[in-house]
């Protein structure tokens, strides 16, 4: 599968890779989202996520004590955001940008006396049989167990958001917090709870960089992909199963700028370092031409403040 | 049963609306001393090092008007976008374009010594940042895409577009391949105010776009029109203002601040074009417009507050070898206070009686 040097399969297995990190955060992003709470704090998350993440594992030796950390770092983070919107009503924006800045600074601090250090990535998992068939094996089998599991968690959020009755709470609280609220749901408690979720995933998505792909601490690590995956959620009209092929399409993107480079192909690297980020806008503008669409997709209540009444 | 609970206010607190920036100082300072605590450096000598030391010589002071002058001027532009509810956070890609423009200019006129050079420099550079801040506005008012996230995106591509061309077309051709330009000709550069500081005309060019701001939002009916369209859209809209044309104008004025900050850095301290030229002014700007309650007078303090943090992390850095990104610590802390203390401007914290709850 080569056409002029380039090999197909490699770079459609390494796609999946360069999704991950966009999966899991721009799941998180969709659960707080979906509750009607924009998050701009994701790339903060993800950020401290991954520093954090990369240090439990420099000082336990443990992959999944890493992972772990990492979830609770970016939930950490996400429930100072959550405090300052649902607790003290601040604009969403604002809060998100501060959390951003917040985490940009943070991340860079923790992580200076680790910058460099050298880690072992995570270690392909070839699933038996299924990672033998021709093409498909070396794609879709011959991956790591983290991008197993963040398919999983794209399975179980859409299970969650609209087979379970808490999925439908969830909605109903995005789309009319009054009716929610007067049906005796817990708005705050609730956009609390997906926000903090929201801020594990993208948590995890950081590790992902830190800990497999490219393993490494460096400051600034995650390089927008934090608000690649809120691009993301807008770009898959906030439905779970588009956010995950939005995550891989811009993984493909990303690493179809590697792949140019390594084949020598005559256009500066910056030029296509800068791809993931034209496309996204490119995206947005051609998903985002239809007013009446875009709202009817939008949760109603994103970015509103809630306050009970009666 | 006695509880807490928040209570709106019947009007908004002026006094808590002034005190709270005071506050959210106060505050970013007490958790600041305790970081430094944590880390094992003596509060009160970290306090020293962070906030006194860096500005207790004229020199010193000279340096905190070169940092608070990109902080004030872009604050000043991004201030009429979100006093009209557009939300331009890519200063920090319009203020590159406006370094890469007018250091072009610089770069194009080299060794030409003529009085005409350095504003050249500035108006390239305003109309770079302009351009780029257009591209948001574009988009926005045509295809109704979110300038938040499009502002963003543009932000990396511009620093990506500074990384080329200091490798490639405006690299110093003796510069042994090293990723800069040459270094601009004295016609290209400004000239420090008082022999022996650093401090140049940019700080003098950040209070004139106050100055003008307060002019632009108290005086003229534009002003009205841009705090109506961010205050009630759906008013502005029956009113007959324009909402496109108020996004036009926000992010034309925040570009084209950002873009003549971005000029002044390079025509000033640094001197040349660089891989990176801004450590980030074009973010601490956002912190700084809303620290100073979008408001010039505030703006002013605001920036020097924030040039003051710049300068401490550096400080702290060479006297107590903490990492300077400390700074971003303390920015996020400070934005992460005013807001949460914005809150009691329309809320306070009152007793209730649990039986009574839901009476009010």
């Amino acid at each position: 599968m080569e056409i002029a040097g380039f090999n197909i399969v490699t770079w459609l297995a390494a796609t999946l890779v360069m999704g991950t990190p966009l999966v899991l955060a721009g799941l998180g992003e969709f659960l707080a989202e979906k509750t009607g709470v924009l998050n701009l704090g994701t790339e903060g998350m993800m950020l401290v996520g991954a520093v954090s993440g990369f240090i439990a594992f420099v000082e336990t030796d443990s992959q999944i004590a890493g992972f772990a950390v990492s979830m609770l770092a970016g939930a950490a983070m996400a429930s100072l955001f959550a405090l300052l919107t649902q607790t003290f009503r601040a604009n969403q924006v604002a809060s998100g940008l501060a959390l951003t800045i917040f985490g940009v600074g943070l991340s860079a601090f923790m992580g200076r006396p680790y910058e460099g250090e050298g880690i072992q990535g995570l270690a392909k998992l070839h699933i038996p049989l299924l990672s033998d068939i021709p093409v498909l094996g070396p794609i879709l089998f011959q991956q790591d167990p983290m991008v197993y599991l963040s398919i999983a968690i794209g399975a179980a959020v859409i299970y969650f958001t609209y087979h379970t009755r808490a999925g439908l709470v969830m909605r109903a609280v995005g789309e009319s917090p009054e009716s929610a609220h007067a049906m005796g749901y817990r708005v705050i408690g609730i956009r609390y709870l997906a926000v903090l979720s929201g801020g594990a995933l993208a948590g995890l998505g950081g590790a992902y960089m830190s800990l497999v792909e490219p393993h490494l601490w460096v400051e600034g690590l995650v390089a927008g992909r934090g608000w690649i995956a809120v691009a993301l959620v807008v770009f898959a009209s906030w439905r779970p199963g588009r956010v995950m092929a939005g995550a891989y399409l811009f993984g493909g993107i990303t690493r179809l700028g590697f792949e140019l480079q390594g084949l020598g192909v005559p256009i500066p690297s910056q030029a296509l370092s800068s791809l993931p980020y034209i496309a996204t806008i490119v995206v947005l503008v051609i998903l985002s031409r239809d007013r009446t669409k875009l709202r009817l997709n939008r949760p109603a209540s994103l970015t509103k403040p809630f306050f009970a009444t009666g | 049963m006695m509880s807490l609970k928040f209570e709106k206010r019947p009007e908004p607190s002026r006094a808590m609306l002034y005190a709270a920036p005071l506050i959210a100082g106060a505050l970013t300072l007490a958790f600041g001393l305790v970081i430094f605590a944590a880390l094992g450096k003596a509060p009160l000598n970290a306090f020293y090092v962070f906030f006194i030391q860096p500005v207790n010589s004229l020199y010193g002071l000279g340096e905190l008007t070169i940092k608070a002058a990109p902080l004030i001027l872009i604050a000043a532009g991004l201030t009429v976008g979100f006093r009209a509810g557009v939300w331009n956070i890519g200063a920090e890609g319009q203020l590159v374009l406006g370094g890469i423009c007018g250091g072009t200019v610089a770069l194009v006129f080299h060794g030409v010594d003529a009085w005409w050079v350095l504003p050249l420099m500035l108006l390239a550079g305003t109309l770079g940042g302009m351009a780029w801040a257009a591209i948001p506005a574009l988009l926005r008012t045509r295809f109704n895409t979110s300038e938040i996230l499009v502002s963003l995106m543009l932000v990396y591509v511009a620093e990506l577009l500074l990384v080329y061309l200091v490798n490639g077309p405006l690299q110093n051709p003796e510069g042994f391949g090293f990723p800069e330009s040459r270094l601009f000709s004295e016609s290209a550069t400004w000239s420090p105010l008082i022999e022996g500081i650093r401090m140049n005309p940019s700080f003098l060019i950040a209070l004139g776009a106050l100055v003008g701001l307060y002019f632009l939002l108290s005086r003229l009916y534009l002003g009205f029109q841009i705090r109506t369209a961010g205050l009630a859209p759906d008013a502005a809209h029956y009113a007959g203002i324009n909402a496109s044309r108020m996004t036009w104008l926000s992010l034309l004025i925040g570009g084209g601040a950002a873009g003549l900050a971005g000029v002044n850095e390079v025509a000033g301290p640094i001197g040349q074009l660089l891989p990176d030229i801004s450590p980030e002014y074009g973010f601490a700007a956002i912190i700084v417009a809303y620290l100073g309650r979008l408001h010039p007078v505030g703006i002013l303090f605001a920036g020097l507050l924030m040039a003051l943090i710049y300068l401490g992390g550096e400080s702290a850095q060479i006297a107590l070898q903490v990492p300077d990104s400390v700074t971003g610590v303390f920015q996020g802390m400070l934005l992460f206070f005013i807001l949460a203390v914005d809150f009691f401007v329309n809320f306070r914290l009152r007793m209730a009686r649990r039986s009574q709850e839901g009476t009010n």
